[in-house]
């Protein structure tokens, strides 16, 4: 497999897809499938495949591809992954993948449209996980963004003419606040050696002064904050997933959200200094993530609402972890965000399937429902358990580290988060109860279980990955913790330095 | 090998019968029983080895599970003498109960589903039982919550008991936020979540007497919940709304002891916490013990009167432990599981006969199921602790090391607790099987499946008090000590000094107020001389609150629970919708609009507006250029 470009080949297939549907015709929904899941199967098994032959011994950034494109202005196609990357594409794959069938069985019209725009996004995903040139970093954090638009615009429900315009104004914002950082790197590395480059391998490589690095961390960390979102950023988030077709709130909350967070985790990498400076100011703000977004949550009677409110409430751990800034807490952060993503991708899927029968979403109008769909109420008792943090599912280890990481850096802090899974145990075990257990009612009779294929495929392999990590987390702990040593050490040279 | 065995066959019993035999309920509870008779036939070999030697070095087998710098997680067993006891406990009862409930539940719609939840609780409490290390026994208490929430809400479709197992959950979850909290504490003092690792370092003297009795405290939280001590005793009685089986299995014999199984396993920590530390946990013990007893008193629901008895059996549990007896609390444990795993399935069997739980609409039952009967009533001497039955040893020996550690107000409360309990069992025995006949449906005596255990049950509520018979060398009291790790086991004290003597003083007190609470007992519930009416006619206050649970629930439901949902969750909502969103952020884009709108004026179209405003714009120009 030596110069097989393999993270162009998961990037570019879901594209390549897109390409291939603009010629076929709207009617034969047979063949658009297809395509959707041809491209994204290829995705998913070569993102395992990369688990598989990364070399963990070895760290750093692997499989790396280089084009050079404006060489005048020192651009460049640079492809390549480090430990935390390939966590990130493992996660894309499974969402996108799981994703294209919660489309198949949600999605009634305009089917062609909806499989190309959300392929071009998650085109973009993979672009921003893998690239290492700043133009390109940038370009397809763009072209995640954008598609929601029209997703949410076209195939949204209630209200979401106002959520989509709120999301992309909310994170048009914070893209263009985290480009002039990413401007100023550019012209504060060319300054220093006289070529001006684009190169994040280059620019990182290269010591800032302390001042510096604390004046420009903070447009970085407000620009990809805001997608994470960190508090109080964080209200264009739970509207947007609540409007959004289900599998555009699976890549919303389970991938689109790490994108900001990954962004940070760059940032951090290249500033240490200034990421030295601001995390305390992130570990306060990861707080009112956790206790503000879960409370919010606990309020809140619409499911979508709920789990909205409950993801920027996670989130607020990845944040605690990465503010830790040691082996610990960083590792917990980054495997939180491959866990979230993929409880997260469950609970949409979950809920979508339920409201495409029911026509809401209301907690109080359900009662029962487990003995009407059985599958769907198991399915849904394990996202929410995996969300509570029980031990046997990947959330559970993945906090665990993040408390542990926490309690030495910041122990006031690490109560109040510990606190915090008691909220969402609260919030998740009342809404299994109303939903699904008590008397069953007689208005949903009908309502249909998961039962072929098609239907459970998405729901069994979310399960099953929660399951796997849950048992035996050192499957990916392994290949995190390669990408987060290296980022810990430089964090903690810049600390004593 | 065969130690992870015990992990792997109930495990993978739960998964067959939830992938495979589902829909066979006859198989599946074949499935379920023939996992956790294996598992005892794994250990029973094991104990018994271990009786001819109590001193034999204790096996660890670990695997790494997580490896990060910084944080190394393994998952191991340990076999010792300590967790052979549990292992023979959980294995032994588990199975007998395994047995009863393929009759009880025949018929059940949810057959296969039962019996896959109990086979996950044998694998979620033989791994706290097996767990060497924190982390392995926090990883197994959240799940054994588990079992014991889809148990609880077993009729899910019931709202008791949907309320019930989330109660039981979150409850939990609070005493498990103090649990984890001390974990880490443990953690960052001593390096390491392994327990006899940690035992060496806290006995080496190497960490403070603050962190220790913080720590102690910690993790004593979640004992609290999970032994449901006061105040998180509150989910306990509403487990009952679980099958008779799952009362007796978790919520009486194995899961809600785990709570002192793990302060007995984490011995060396209450071996060196600071006084004031224990007293903390010996007086909440005492109360618990005391209250629920008190509690028991008001109830008419046969479950609910014995769940409350064995919330202040495990009151007196970790009250022994808190006056340093932990030896004495693991002894009650072991002839607890007997007689209280007895008396649950006796109230399964009298409910399912009667179809109903309340004993006022039993009476007379004795000749219609005598097996349940005399095995019942054996039951009730055992915990009532009357000489020589098992009761009378175990609660012996704690009332012993209570008293021999110079606590008298405890030992005041622990001789009055006795004699509470022994009126309220007369109560039961004697409404339930005797006096008039007020059932209304045609009880008959439960299958041979349901009254073999019953028997099996009742031979062990009476002679395993023997196993802890002063005098006796090796007894029960030199088994527990011999705990890997403990300090006992090195210096041969701590623990162990109470059990070996026999105090007459102790024995006597304790079995007058047992006689009082049984002669009252009589006196109101069978012979009728004192009217129990007037009684509750004139204390009608205190009755009241005693049916009410001592407003604790309604405390904790209306005050906090509504406090936080209604006001503290709306408020923080409240401050998302109005303020930030509505206010914040549609305001600015409303301002946004308003200048956009204003400024669309100046659009207008007309060309000598334009021309107007370019010559105007053209003046200032130059008179900033001149004026400069």
């Amino acid at each position: 497999m030596e110069g097989f470009p393999i993270l162009s080949v998961i990037m570019l297939s879901p594209l390549a897809a897109v390409l291939l549907l603009l010629f076929i015709d709207d009617a034969r929904v047979a063949v658009v499938r297809g395509i959707a899941i041809a491209s994204t199967s290829i995705s998913l098994g070569l993102s395992i495949y990369l688990l598989c032959i990364y070399d963990k011994a070895k760290g750093g950034f692997q499989f790396i591809e280089k084009i050079e494109w404006v060489r005048s202005l020192g651009i460049s196609y640079h492809l390549g992954v480090d430990g935390i990357s390939v966590a990130m594409v493992l996660l894309t794959s499974l969402v996108i993948f799981t994703g294209v069938f919660v489309s198949w069985v949600g999605i009634k019209h305009r089917i062609r449209e909806h499989y190309m725009f959300l392929l071009l996004l998650v085109s973009g995903v993979y672009g921003v996980f893998m690239s290492l040139d700043l133009v390109f970093f940038f370009l397809f954090y763009e072209l995640a963004v954008i598609p929601m638009y029209p997703l949410i615009g076209i195939w949204g429900s209630a209200n979401r003419e106002y959520a989509t315009m709120k999301l992309t104004l909310y994170l048009s914002l914070g893209a263009m606040v985290a480009l002039l950082g990413l401007l100023s790197l550019y012209f504060t590395a060319g300054a220093k050696t006289g070529v001006y480059t684009f190169d994040m391998l280059q620019i990182a490589s290269l010591s800032y002064e302390t001042g510096y690095q604390i004046k420009v961390f903070l447009p970085l960390l407000f620009g990809f904050g805001v997608l994470v979102p960190l508090a109080p950023f964080h209200s264009w988030s739970p509207t947007g997933h609540a409007a959004a077709p289900s599998a555009v709130s699976m890549l919303h909350a389970g991938v689109l959200m790490k994108l900001g967070a990954y962004g940070i985790i760059r940032a951090m990498w290249i500033l240490p200094e200034g990421a030295q400076y601001w995390m305390p100011w992130v570990a306060g703000l990861s707080l009112i993530n956790i206790f503000y977004g879960g409370m919010v949550a606990m309020s809140r009677r619409d499911m979508k609402f709920m789990i909205g409110y409950s993801s920027s409430s996670h989130m607020g751990y990845v944040l605690l972890g990465l503010a830790t800034v040691n082996y610990i807490g960083v590792n917990g952060a980054v495997l939180l965000m491959f866990a979230h993503g993929v409880m997260t991708a469950l609970a949409f899927s979950l809920i979508g399937f339920v409201y495409d029968q029911a026509h809401t979403r209301m907690i109080y109008d359900f009662s029962g429902l487990a003995k009407k769909v059985p599958f769907v109420a198991v399915a849904f008792a394990i996202m929410g358990f995996a969300s509570s943090g029980l031990p046997g599912l990947a959330n559970f280890v993945a906090e665990l580290m993040v408390f542990i990481g926490a309690f030495k850096e910041y122990p006031i802090h690490a109560i109040v988060a510990v606190f915090g899974i008691i909220i969402t145990a609260t919030y998740m075990l009342r809404c299994l109860r109303d939903v699904f257990f008590r008397e069953p009612m007689e208005k949903w009779d009908d309502l249909r279980d998961a039962r072929t294929f098609v239907e459970r495929l998405p729901f069994v392999i979310l399960i099953a990955v929660l399951l796997v990590v849950g048992f035996y987390p050192t499957v990916i702990v392994d290949v995190i913790n390669s990408g987060v040593v290296p980022l810990v050490d430089k964090l903690n040279a810049a600390k004593i330095g | 090998m065969d130690i992870w065995a015990l992990l792997i066959v109930p495990l993978a019993a739960a998964l067959i019968i939830t992938f495979i035999t589902r829909k066979r309920a006859e198989l599946s509870s074949y499935v379920s029983v023939g996992a956790v008779v294996i598992c005892f036939l794994i250990v029973l070999p094991y104990f018994v080895r271990m009786l001819g030697n109590p001193h034999f070095e204790h096996i660890e087998q670990s695997f790494l599970w997580l490896d990060i710098p910084g944080l190394m997680v393994e998952m191991g067993t340990i076999i010792d003498p300590l967790s052979l006891i549990m292992l023979f406990i959980v294995t032994f009862v588990g199975s007998l109960i395994h047995i009863y409930s393929r009759n009880y539940m025949h018929g059940e719609k949810g057959y296969a589903r039962f019996f896959a939840s109990l086979s996950l609780f044998i694998f979620s409490m033989l791994g706290i039982v097996l767990a060497n290390n924190f982390i392995m026994i926090f990883v197994f208490w959240e799940l054994v919550g588990l079992a014991s929430y889809l148990l609880i809400g077993f009729y899910f479709e019931k709202p008791s008991a949907a309320d019930a197992a989330k109660k039981a959950f979150l409850v939990n979850r609070i005493g498990d936020f103090g649990f984890i909290l001390g974990i880490f504490v443990l953690y960052y003092a001593t390096g390491t979540f392994n327990f006899i690792e940690m035992a060496h370092i806290i006995q080496a003297g190497n960490v403070s007497s603050g962190t220790l009795g913080l720590a102690a405290l910690l993790i004593f939280c979640g004992a609290m919940g999970k032994s449901a001590q006061f105040p998180l005793h509150v989910w306990l009685p509403d487990a009952m709304e679980g099958p008779t089986p799952v009362s007796a299995l978790i919520h009486a014999a194995t899961m809600v002891a785990a709570g002192v199984y793990m302060l007995a396993r984490t011995g060396f920590l209450y071996a060196a916490a600071p006084q004031e530390a224990m007293m903390v946990i010996a007086y909440i013990g005492g109360i618990t013990a005391f209250m629920a007893a008190l509690l028991a008193l008001g109830q008419s629901d046969i479950k609910r009167i014995i769940a409350y008895s064995t919330l202040s059996s495990l009151g007196y549990m970790v009250m022994s432990v808190g006056v340093g007896g932990t030896g004495a609390g693991m002894f009650y444990l072991m002839t607890h599981a007997f007689f209280k795993a007895l008396l649950f399935l006796g109230a399964g069997s009298v409910i399912h006969a009667c179809h109903t739980n309340d004993i006022w609409e039993m009476g007379k039952l004795y000749p219609k199921m005598k097996v349940t009967a005399v095995t019942f009533i054996l039951g009730a001497l055992a915990m009532m602790g009357i000489f020589p039955f098992s009761g009378f040893w175990s609660k012996d020996e704690i009332l012993t090391s209570v008293f021999s550690s110079g606590n008298y107000l405890l030992f005041g409360v622990g001789v009055l607790t006795a004699g509470i309990t022994a009126l309220f069992m007369t109560k039961v025995v004697a409404v339930t099987f005797f006096g008039e006949k007020r059932y209304h449906s045609h009880p008959h005596e439960s299958p041979v499946g349901m009254t073999i255990p019953l028997v099996v049950l009742a031979i062990f509520a009476v002679i395993a008090g023997f196993a802890g018979l002063p005098g006796l060398d090796p007894n029960f009291g030199t088994f527990v000590s011999a705990v890997a790790g403990s300090a006992a086991a090195h210096a041969g004290e701590h623990g162990a000094h109470a059990e070996h003597h026999f105090n007459y003083f102790v024995a006597i007190t304790s079995t007058i107020a047992v006689f009082i609470g049984i002669i009252i007992g009589w006196l109101i519930y069978s012979k009728k001389s004192i009217d129990n009416n007037a009684i509750a006619e004139k204390f009608s206050g205190f009755y009241k609150a005693l049916q009410n649970r001592l407003y604790i629930d309604h405390f904790y439901d209306r005050v906090i629970v509504a406090g936080i949902y209604n006001n503290i969750a709306r408020l923080f909502n409240f401050i998302e919708v109005y303020i930030i969103i509505h206010f914040v952020l549609n305001g600015i884009a409303y301002v946004t609009r308003q200048i956009g709108k204003a400024l669309r004026l100046t659009i207008s179209g007309q060309l000598q507006h334009y021309a107007f405003a370019m010559v105007g714009g053209v003046l200032v120009l130059m008179i900033i250029f001149v004026l400069l």
